[in-house]
């Protein structure tokens, strides 16, 4: 199978949305649901969440943030480029009900798979607050979508470089202490944040969901790799989740657990940096791509 | 032509020996272990055959294949028509000559085998597969024609693939759909390289794909499409289920949770589907079993497999740790032997009770238990009882857990009244294989529960049967 590429756009450094064809999936997708895409025929299988679908067009639009050797080699992706395999959508939908107030918080790309959770809160009659955040001004991503999705929109920056200086978290503490009524929380980031935001509604008895990013193979609760631990009980995240109650979850075993490959992925990385015309070649079904793409091609080299 | 030898002869000639790779070079490499018999040895083994007048040795064989038949024709030198003599029964007979248990079906019923070692059914059975498939010729059987009507089968593991193939050539158009971006089922991403090419598996698919089925990879069924659209908007006139018995299960003791542990079902997958084993050239890693100690909880053909992919990884150690005795353990015998000429460990009687890690999260040891085998339980083996006391600790940095997998729940969760039974499998009428919703048929690992290859495709053929005189006949 292959899916093609029928639109680019860059967000922010190494952050990209892609529209992709997938008619089938783009019929069924619910907020909260994700793919597991293998980008060629060597390549691994990698979750990402589907920020929107398109069931007309049967297009689905994912957005990717580079961070190591696949989500790189993705970005590097053009229109009418394809995908050898994408699956889905997996997971439960996020459960989206008339909460009241719901404060939906996103943390770098974070913010990608909270969108449409968010917007769909907010199609429910919720008053919707996000606050978005990154460490850097151009590490905030989806300012105007996430301003279009909420009633109040808060950014902070790690340096203050855009927005209020400070930790989504923060604005978190804020909001709460003035007083304000929150009925649920969603919030989506690494796994720091993730554990704050938790530690923070707790005292407060605010309901509070995390969606959560164990490192995944098939998606389909075959190989018990996404295992995380709630509670004391393991749940398969790709098919009990991947959202969960943040008060239930032992963030500490999911931040081990995810840091299981860090050798080899960092090696995979600089073999690719040092060497990306194979990986490049396999995308892009063109035969001289040096010749066509010099800059890409230096541009990957020299990071 | 009959065999010029009196049975008093036939019974002197030695088992043939299986050529194999050396232990201490393939226990490197994921090449084939088994390398096949040569034609005069294929020819010597067939001349064992007594030529039952009562062949018990198809009684043994979940399939019937007819055994007797098919060596009467290797000892012709008519390679070809015994391998089409095979097919009538078993679709796959390249991948069951290799992966049958024969030792409990055909070959464990052969007349010879209490006296003599049972006739190799198994490897003549993979000779004359291999040979068909090296002269490329593949007699396909010309398909019916075309009905009308269209059958979608979710699952491509040997139930899904062989009831494909039987009802493309009953005249109705068969699409395969299949979770993962590979065909094969177990065949691809459980059962390694090493005691099944993977170029087999995909000659075999290649072969249903040129009969006509199509196939869909990348399909959920329950997520990506519903088994009610594809009987709705999707126009299928009839769905089998041929999903396996893909769930993992876990040991429940504590630490199952530190990075280095692993189900069967995840290494094995990440070696043979994803071929980790070829890292970096291929993206998909696996933690560097190289010179540390693995071991593999379980002794089913699952614990084998799995223990000796991490030898080939570069275990320095690779155990198996198995709570009952050699006598219980349900492994093919081949491979038992193949793993220990190996090198491979053979813990038994030991059961682990906990997994201890370091402050990182990672795996350190194991804590194991001793066991003794007390009274017969509900299986008839005897059960194992831990010795008070026996408790200790095992040094590993990998722990991989094969003991077994259940019913994966996507799509019995999704098609409201498809009834099930304990445990999640599908319910079905043992003869005809029909579910409680109409037009909805299920066969394989997900009716019965984890079982074998032969057993799957057996099941896959009996279903397709019945799938076609419901199709014919309209009567449900
Ligand atoms: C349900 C879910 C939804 C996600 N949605 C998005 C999204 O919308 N946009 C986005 O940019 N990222 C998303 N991610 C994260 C994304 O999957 C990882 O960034 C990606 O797998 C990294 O691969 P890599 O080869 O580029 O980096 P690597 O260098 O291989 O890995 C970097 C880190 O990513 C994680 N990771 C690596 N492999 C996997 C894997 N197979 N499965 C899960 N995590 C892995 C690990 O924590 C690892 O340390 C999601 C993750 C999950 C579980
Ligand atoms: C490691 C291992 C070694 C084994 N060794 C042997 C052996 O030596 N000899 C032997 O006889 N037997 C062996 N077995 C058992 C044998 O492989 C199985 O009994 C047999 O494969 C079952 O066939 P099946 O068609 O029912 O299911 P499977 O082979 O499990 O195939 C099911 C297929 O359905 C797909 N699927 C599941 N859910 C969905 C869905 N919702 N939508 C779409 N597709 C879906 C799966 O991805 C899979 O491809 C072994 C099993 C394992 C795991
Ligand atoms: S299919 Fe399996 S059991 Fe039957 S004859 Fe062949 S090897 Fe023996
Ligand atoms: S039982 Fe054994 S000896 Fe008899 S026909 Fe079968 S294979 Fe030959
Ligand atoms: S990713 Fe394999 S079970 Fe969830």
């Amino acid at each position: 199978m292959a899916f093609r590429v029928v639109e680019k756009k860059t967000l922010g450094p190494d952050v990209v949305l892609f529209r992709i064809d997938a008619p089938r999936i783009a019929r069924k997708q619910q907020p909260g649901q994700f793919v597991i895409l293998r980008i060629h025929e060597s390549g691994e299988r990698i979750p990402l969440t589907i920020a929107e679908s398109n069931p007309n067009d049967g297009t689905i639009t994912l957005i990717v943030q580079g961070v190591g050797k696949t989500t790189k080699l993705l970005c590097a992706l053009d229109v009418g480029d394809a995908v050898s395999d994408v699956v889905g959508p997996l997971g439960k939908p996020s459960e989206v009900h008339r909460y009241g107030t719901v404060v939906v918080i996103g943390g770098g790309v974070g913010t990608a798979i909270a969108y449409p959770t968010a917007r769909a809160l907010k199609e429910a009659g919720n008053h919707v607050i996000m606050i978005i955040g990154g460490r850097t001004k151009q590490l905030v991503i989806l300012e105007n979508e996430a301003r279009a999705v909420s009633n109040e929109l808060y950014i902070t920056t790690d340096d203050g470089s855009y927005g209020e200086k400070g930790l989504v978290t923060d604005k978190l503490r804020q909001l709460i202490g003035s007083g304000q009524l929150v009925h649920l929380v969603l919030a989506i980031g690494p796994i720091p944040m993730m554990r704050a935001v938790a530690e923070m509604t707790r005292p407060h008895g605010i309901k509070t969901l995390v969606s959560l990013n164990p490192i995944m193979v098939d998606g389909t609760g075959m190989c018990g790799g996404c295992r995380v631990l709630m509670n004391g009980h393991n749940k398969f995240a790709c098919v009990d989740g991947p959202e969960f109650d943040a008060h239930q979850v032992d963030f500490d075993v999911l931040a081990k657990r995810n840091a299981t490959y860090r050798t080899a992925e960092k090696m995979a990385l600089e073999k690719f940096q040092q060497q990306p015309e194979k990986d490049l070649d396999l995308v892009k079904h063109r035969c001289k791509l040096e010749e066509q793409h010099p800059e890409l091609v230096g541009r990957l080299r020299n990071r | 032509m009959n065999n010029p030898l009196s049975p008093k002869d036939r019974v002197k000639i030695p088992r043939q020996k299986m050529p194999e790779q050396e232990p201490a070079e393939r226990a490197h490499n994921f090449e084939e272990v088994n390398l096949g018999l040569e034609i005069e040895a294929a020819k010597r083994e067939a001349s064992r055959c007594l030529a039952c007048a009562n062949p018990k040795c198809v009684s043994g064989c979940p399939v019937g294949v007819k055994v007797k038949d098919f060596i009467a024709l290797v000892l012709n030198g008519d390679y070809l028509a015994a391998a089409a003599k095979i097919r009538e029964d078993d679709v796959l007979p390249a991948i069951t000559g290799r992966v049958c248990p024969q030792e409990d079906q055909c070959e464990g019923t052969c007349i010879m085998a209490k006296k003599f070692g049972a006739v190799g059914i198994g490897y003549l059975e993979r000779f004359v597969a291999d040979y068909e498939r090296r002269a490329g010729k593949i007699g396909l059987p010309p398909n019916a024609p075309l009905t009308g009507k269209k059958v979608a089968i979710v699952g491509s593991g040997p139930a899904g693939l062989s009831a494909a193939g039987d009802l493309v050539l009953r005249g109705h158009e068969v699409t395969v759909f299949e979770a993962l971006h590979e065909l094969g089922g177990v065949l691809v991403y459980g059962i390694p390289e090493f005691r099944l090419p993977k170029e087999i598996v995909r000659q075999e698919i290649d072969n249903i794909r040129r009969m006509g089925v199509r196939f869909e990879t990348d399909v959920v069924v329950g997520k990506t499409v519903t088994v009610d659209e594809l009987l709705g908007e999707e126009g299928y006139h009839a769905v089998l289920v041929a999903t396996g018995a893909g769930l993992p299960q876990f040991l429940g003791v504590p630490g199952e949770n530190l990075c280095g542990v692993y189900s069967a079902n995840e290494f094995l997958t990440r070696v043979n589907l994803m071929k980790a084993y070829r890292f970096p050239e291929y993206d998909e890693p696996i933690y560097d079993c190289r010179d540390r100690n693995v071991a593999v909880i379980g002794g089913g053909n699952t614990a084998m497999d799995a223990v000796r992919s991490a030898l080939r990884l570069g275990a320095k150690n690779a155990y198996i740790i198995y709570r009952r005795s050699e006598a219980e353990m349900p492994a093919r015998v081949e491979e038992v032997k193949h793993a220990k000429e190996e090198g491979i460990q053979f813990m038994l009687l030991t059961n682990p009770i906990e997994f201890i890690g370091d402050d990182k999260g990672w795996l350190k040891a194991a804590r194991c238990i001793k066991m003794e085998l007390g009274a017969p339980d509900d299986s008839g083996r005897r059960r194992p009882v831990p010795i008070k006391g026996s408790e200790f600790e095992l040094p590993l940095d990998v722990v991989v857990i094969a003991v077994g997998t259940t019913s994966n729940p996507l799509v019995q969760s999704t098609t409201p009244d498809l009834k099930t039974r304990k445990g999640g499998y599908i319910e079905t009428d043992p003869e005809t294989l029909k579910t409680s919703k109409r037009g909805v048929f299920a066969a394989g690992d997900i009716v019965t529960g984890a079982a074998t290859v032969i057993l799957a495709m057996g099941a896959g053929r009996k279903a397709a049967k019945a799938v076609d005189e419901y199709l014919r006949t309209g009567v449900w």
